[in-house]
């Protein structure tokens, strides 16, 4: 079972490769573009600010695409997630655009960024959070947050102040704003579930 | 709802192969306590929330061994890992974030050369700066201190660095503030005079912090039982309580404490 985790130079990818392979994927970091094809999975991070990873991912944009319309599972991590957006109030550079919305800053009536363990409240049964309850906990770090037009995406949200988008999916399309490589067991069974169905 | 974190913190002797954590008593005397990755895997396991590794070694061999322990417990661990001790440049930052750290954790470097909690916030992002403020009371503020009621009166608290073995003449208080402006994503704060005690922390002081900043604060110094953890959260404004010796020799486990906080209400990961 190979899985890409695309290494475009934002942030360190230790966490998510080791990750991967606890949950016995073979997870591979790619830094050419060229080099993405063929895999069963792909996991894109991101770390910074929305405008560095963007400037940094464009020239996977394509490939990236190809792989989406091909229907190979992707999963967005944290800024990794908000890239898939329209736009973000970060950063001018425009997003992936793959779901319509935006990114926002999150308010000031609470601490920024939210950094620590939240709880999820599951909008939708979805394969990519099987075996995740609403009494589990992730560790999020994020400034911004995203706000998908078409609610139909949104599969949990947490409460951080109000109602954020915690984890997103469509057909193969998966992203989530915390940080399942650094959310204990229940962050690994996401990558689990993941990784299951990239086999699939 | 955010949960309060609880951090097991392991001082580390990087002077032996793999490494050997130990435990000091009020920054002096020295306790023998198991090797690194293991004691961090066993605290993952039973709900650390986060782990520290802070190097106290004074050899220069060090900085190899620190990558060997941050790699290996990276392996294991999944859950955030903070890394600090003897950095002492930009290049010593990214040599730990390359082995795996999530954060890194600096006292002495930022106190000498501030920029470097910017450069690191601009790099890595604010939540991977962690700024250690190592606090020690003093009696009569004056009118340029920060003054904080005790149960010895009114202290003031001065900012130590290298280790606790010298002190800055900086007020502690004014420079967690000086550090968030700066970037600072948390500051761990340790109170010089409560460390190693088994006396509880020093919560005026903490409170004292995170009254005047908006990043988290991870009171530190003095836990010696689940109470004094429950007591600061339920009097300070603390996101986090770091403990060391109460896990090392098995008298406390990390989840016999996150029961006890959960039976009074503390919102906690269990």
């Amino acid at each position: 079972m190979t899985i890409a985790v695309v290494d475009y130079g934002v942030g360190n990818l230790f966490s998510i490769y080791n990750a991967l392979e606890r949950v016995e994927a073979q997870p591979e970091l790619v830094t050419e573009p060229e080099g993405l094809a063929g895999f069963e999975g792909v996991v894109v991070p991101g770390v910074g600010s929305f405008g560095r990873c963007m400037r940094r991912l464009s020239r996977f944009e394509g490939v990236l695409s190809e792989a989406l319309d091909e229907g190979t599972p992707i999963l967005g991590i944290c800024v990794g997630m908000q890239v898939l957006f329209e736009r973000s109030e970060e950063s001018p550079e425009e997003g992936l655009g793959w779901i319509s919305g935006d990114v926002i800053r999150l308010p000031r009536s609470v601490l920024v960024p939210q950094m620590g363990w939240n709880t999820l409240s599951i909008k939708q049964e979805a394969k990519i959070l099987e075996g995740i309850g609403e009494e589990d906990f992730f560790y999020f770090v994020h400034s911004y947050h995203c706000v998908p037009k078409d609610r139909s995406v949104l599969v949990a949200t947490a409460d951080y102040g109000l109602q954020l988008a915690a984890a997103v999916s469509r057909d193969n399309l998966f992203a989530v704003q915390f940080h399942p490589e650094k959310s204990g067991q229940k962050g690994l069974k996401i990558l689990e579930n993941f990784v299951r169905l990239a086999r699939c | 709802m955010l949960a309060r974190r609880i951090i097991p913190c392991l001082d580390c002797d990087l002077a032996v192969p793999q490494g050997r954590v130990v435990k000091g008593i009020e920054f002096k005397q020295i306790r023998y306590a198991g090797v690194p990755w293991e004691l961090a895997t066993r605290y993952y396991e039973e709900g650390a929330d986060e782990i520290v590794f802070l190097d106290i070694t004074a050899s220069s061999e060090r900085r190899d061994t620190m990558k060997s322990v941050i790699r290996t417990t990276a392996k294991n661990v999944f859950v955030p890992l903070a890394v600090g001790g003897g950095i002492k440049s930009v290049e010593d930052v990214r040599s730990v974030f390359k082995a795996g750290a999530d954060k890194v954790t600096v006292n002495t470097t930022a106190l000498k050369m501030p920029e470097i909690i910017s450069e690191i916030a601009e790099e890595y992002g604010s939540q991977a700066c962690v700024v250690a403020v190592d606090a020690k009371r003093r009696d009569s503020p004056g009118e340029d201190r920060i003054s904080v009621p005790t149960s010895q009166g009114d202290s003031w608290f001065e900012c130590s660095f290298y280790g606790g073995r010298k002190f800055t003449g900086i007020d502690a208080i004014a420079w967690a503030m000086k550090a968030e402006e700066l970037g600072a994503g948390e500051i761990l704060l340790t109170s010089m005079d409560r460390d190693g005690t088994y006396d509880g922390f020093d919560l005026p002081l903490t409170e004292a912090v995170c009254k005047r900043v908006r990043i988290p604060v991870i009171a530190s110094g003095g836990c010696g039982n689940a109470k004094h953890i429950f007591e600061a959260f339920s009097k300070t404004g603390a996101s986090a309580a770091l403990a060391a010796s109460i896990f090392h020799y098995d008298e406390w486990r990390v989840d016999m404490v996150k029961r006890y906080l959960a039976e009074r209400g503390v919102h906690v990961r269990v």
